[in-house]
């Protein structure tokens, strides 16, 4: 795929990079002049993914998560990538309210509100590497 | 993020303001948490007006709280959610056990 520009960061599977890599995505999605619903809707996308591989993918202990962005004329694709333990069941983690987290207080919600709020979304997952594909795209509404 | 509470005669209304994601959680929990067994109130209203971001983590928090309270036979509310909020509480079915006022 072409896109028109790129952008990679790297940050540690850490929850205050939550954040911070929702903040990056956002401005970088701003360049396409997005509706202030259409960069929320980007930064929760992102905000899930990044948890996933926070509590999921890594149970909280330590590792990269790696987020390509690239845009072209009218979208955004947003690729997440962990290296953590994989996901066994991807038909079964993407059905809403599920989850393999039977102590916390967990929704089981992450990936029904990724693909709610995005336009696209794959999900592949091996043992040691799980990416997560999301499509935003601008509708020019003037 | 941060939370502070008030109380409306014997309404308890929590105020979540700032960014409630996995990062902030375990201080939302701990927080109300002793809010909700220190306080007496009988009806508890989530004032979202400063919430300025809430992504599936917050389901979670609030659902744990929800049941918290209704141990105490009280109704919960919601009130001022932004657009998106909205739309996380809309997709979860949240309004159901916590109406909007």
């Amino acid at each position: 795929m072409k896109y028109l520009n790129e952008m990679k960061l790297t940050v540690k599977a850490l929850s205050q990079n939550e954040s911070f890599a929702r903040s990056v995505v956002g401005a970088f999605f701003a360049q396409l002049n997005p509706t202030l619903e259409q960069l929320d809707d980007v930064k929760t996308a992102v905000s899930e993914a990044v948890t996933n591989c926070i509590v999921h993918a890594y149970n909280k202990q330590s590792g990269d998560i790696d987020i390509f962005c690239g845009t072209t004329e009218d979208s955004l694709t947003i690729e997440i990538t962990d290296y953590g333990k994989g996901i066994e069941d991807i038909a079964k983690a993407l059905e809403p309210f599920y989850t393999t987290c039977e102590d916390g207080e967990r929704s089981g919600m992450g990936f029904t509100v990724m693909q709610a709020f995005c336009d696209e979304m794959n999900v592949q997952s091996e043992k040691g590497r799980t990416v997560v594909t999301l499509v935003k795209k601008v509708s020019k509404a003037d | 993020m941060e939370i502070t509470f008030s109380l409306e005669g014997k309404t308890l209304i929590i105020h979540l303001i700032g960014e409630l994601d996995e990062h902030a959680s375990e201080y939302a929990r701990r927080t109300m948490d002793s809010a909700l067994e220190g306080r007496p109130y009988n009806a508890v209203v989530f004032d979202l007006a400063r919430l300025a971001f809430m992504d599936s983590t917050g389901i979670g928090v609030l659902i744990g709280r929800y049941k918290l309270i209704k141990k105490r036979n009280c109704p919960v509310y919601v009130k001022s959610p932004s657009p998106t909020v909205h739309k996380i509480f809309t997709m979860a079915g949240l309004y159901e056990i916590m109406p909007i006022i």
